[in-house]
């Protein structure tokens, strides 16, 4: 029974780890341009693929590195031809705007790499069980464990030391004020939205090892990242972190002894933080208007 | 709203035009290519996304989850065919029944939030249905839908309608249907509840400082919006004689939240114009090519970047100028 828990809890941490890397990314958008991405589970496929694709060329380890950064090449293109132009309306435009992307991505990516689930290649040293005991310790899964860690840290990082985090921060804040000081906001929304899409191409990188590809893989992963930035708390980083995590582990918990309710479950911990506490676990205050 | 562009008899002929172009339907579509089946499609799409509107146009609330109102409708309705009692009447009860108690539930969660977060908890919560839709196999059928059951003829007691043999008998009744929503969607937006709506709309702060409890109105807005779309989305599941999960799948809200801007949010009928638009392409695309999501995709982008305000908003705009 403990082993079972112990399974699921890690199992759980690393779904929420992918949720989390997910919602990270969305969550950046959303802050900063007030859009919500309902493309970020195409751009995550896409991750996948293009590392599929470059892996005979580049081995494994390259396009682990190269793929998050084409797909995020890709986000700064699509931010400065679409995405922007919908800055400042209704965010019910933003919506449709990103939701015909995914509709676009999905297809295309079956377009060109089929519908069929495609096997990815991961070294033969990171699939084996670390411990016959804790079967489920293969060295893949810690990798990724890691990966994800070295990945929001990298992010927290970027977003506490540099300058361009600073503004991307005080921008989330008050724009107009970042702007009247002489900050490019173009640019700065542009690089914004490049680093977020580099998360999700990163995941999709990770979870192509993890599931296998197919066109549809960022689906099941784009809802559970809106529920983890509803409960971490609106407008806070370290809160949609927090709420991946929480869900991620919560879903594993209830594998254990309720399966049927496996994704319902977080549903109801968003009902739950809505009811009680509506900004979020580390809401801001006066974000929810 | 339109009455000071448009004067009173101008509308109400606006209006003949409308109604008269939707009773004869069944009989100028097959003229030009489509089928009464198609027509019964456009009225029922029609009606889910005036009824969104409801909530969209005239609140100014965005709801991208109106698709779970509307599968819990179509499953109320197949399931008290399949499992209960078989009558037509009855299963359209439930499913509305169903469908509004859900709104009323997650409305009263969610109506403290504003925007593009009230529009995200939705999308959220509406899946929490698709999931259970697509997991309680026994029930639901799971992903393979429910089926196995089938419309029952109405019986008035002097006569039977055979809304099941005859396409166009069921029509009428999906006509019938709509016309009852509308009318009352419409007396609700004229009365002083409606008029406290569009001013939630047009400024929520001054609103709430006039001393108008707000949220409740939110609420209430919300959970009328819902009623009429689980109608729609319970004629919907009668049309096909079958739903599957993805009737409350979050691309089926999409779809909705599609068609009123397509149409023009801001008109009363706009969401009509937006869904015979939507629905006749759809068909045509879709028994056209096998990427038909592709084009869809792009033409919710086309609509965003140059068709923001609407068909009819851009036919108002022009009169006005």
């Amino acid at each position: 029974m403990t082993q079972l828990i112990l399974f699921n809890v890690f199992n759980g941490l690393i779904v929420g780890a992918f949720y989390a890397l997910m919602a990270l990314g969305l969550s950046l958008i959303l802050n900063l341009s007030g859009v919500i991405n309902f493309a970020h589970g195409g751009f995550l496929a896409l991750g996948g693929y293009f590392a599929y694709t470059l892996i005979p060329f580049i081995g494994f380890w390259g396009a682990l590195l190269v793929a998050p950064f084409l797909v995020a090449l890709l986000g700064l293109l699509i931010e400065r031809v679409l995405i922007r132009r919908i800055y400042g309306r209704d965010p019910l435009y933003g919506l449709l705007l990103t939701f015909g992307m995914a509709f676009i991505f999905e297809d295309g990516t079956r377009y060109v790499w089929g519908a069929q689930s495609l096997p990815y290649q991961i070294p033969a040293w990171l699939a084996m069980p670390l411990s016959t005991h804790f079967f489920f310790l293969t060295g893949y899964r810690l990798f990724m464990m890691a990966i994800v860690a070295i990945a929001v840290i990298g992010l927290f990082l970027i977003l506490n030391r540099t300058r361009l985090g600073m503004r991307i921060r005080a921008g989330t804040l008050d724009l107009d004020i970042v702007s009247v000081l002489g900050v490019n906001v173009r640019l700065l929304r542009n690089l914004n939205f490049g680093l977020g899409i580099f998360l999700a191409g990163l995941a999709g990188v990770l979870a192509a090892g993890l599931l296998g590809l197919q066109p549809t893989i960022g689906d099941g992963l784009i809802m559970p990242s809106f529920v983890a930035i509803i409960v971490g708390g609106l407008g806070s980083l370290p809160g949609t972190l927090l709420g991946g995590l929480l869900i991620g582990v919560a879903s594993g918990l209830t594998t254990v002894f309720f399966p049927s309710a496996t994704e319902a479950v977080m549903y109801v911990m968003m009902a739950l933080v809505l009811l009680l506490r509506p900004r979020g676990l580390l809401g801001e205050e006066g974000r929810l208007q | 709203m339109s009455t000071d562009i448009l004067s009173d008899r101008k509308k109400l002929a606006w209006n003949a035009l409308i109604w008269l172009l939707l009773l004869t339907m069944p009989y100028w579509m097959p003229l030009t290519g489509g089928y009464t089946a198609l027509a019964s499609r456009v009225v029922v799409l029609a009606l889910a996304a005036m009824s969104l509107n409801f909530l969209l146009g005239f609140t100014g609330v965005l709801s991208f989850g109106h698709a779970a109102y509307f599968g819990l409708g179509a499953y109320g309705v197949g399931m008290t065919l399949k499992y209960l009692v078989p009558s037509t009447g009855l299963g359209i009860l439930v499913g509305v029944l169903i469908g509004t108690l859900a709104a009323a539930v997650i409305g009263a969660l969610i109506v403290k939030l504003r925007g593009v977060y009230f529009a995200m908890v939705t999308i959220a919560f509406g899946q929490v249905f698709y999931f259970i839709a697509f997991r309680w196999n026994t029930v639901t059928g799971g992903d393979d839908g429910l089926s196995g059951w089938q419309r029952q003829p109405i019986d008035l007691g002097f006569t039977q309608i055979d809304i099941l043999g005859n396409d166009k008998a069921f029509y009428y009744l999906v006509l019938f249907c709509f016309a009852i929503s509308v009318a009352a969607m419409a007396a609700i937006l004229q009365s002083p509840f409606g008029r406290t709506l569009v001013a939630i709309r047009e400024n929520e702060r001054r609103a709430r400082f006039l001393g108008i409890p707000v949220e409740r109105h939110i609420w209430l807005s919300f959970v009328i919006s819902c009623l009429f779309v689980s109608l729609a989305g319970a004629l919907y599941a009668l049309m096909n004689n079958f739903t599957d999960p993805r009737a409350l799948r979050w691309d089926q809200s999409g779809n909705f939240v599609i068609m009123a801007v397509l149409g023009g949010m801001r008109s009363f009928w706009g969401p009509l114009v937006g869904a015979a638009i939507f629905v006749v392409l759809q068909d045509y695309i879709s028994s056209q090519t096998e990427n038909w999501m592709s084009f869809i995709g792009l033409f919710f982008m086309l609509v965003v970047l140059f068709f923001p305000r609407g068909v009819l908003g851009m036919i108002k705009r022009k009169t006005a100028a």
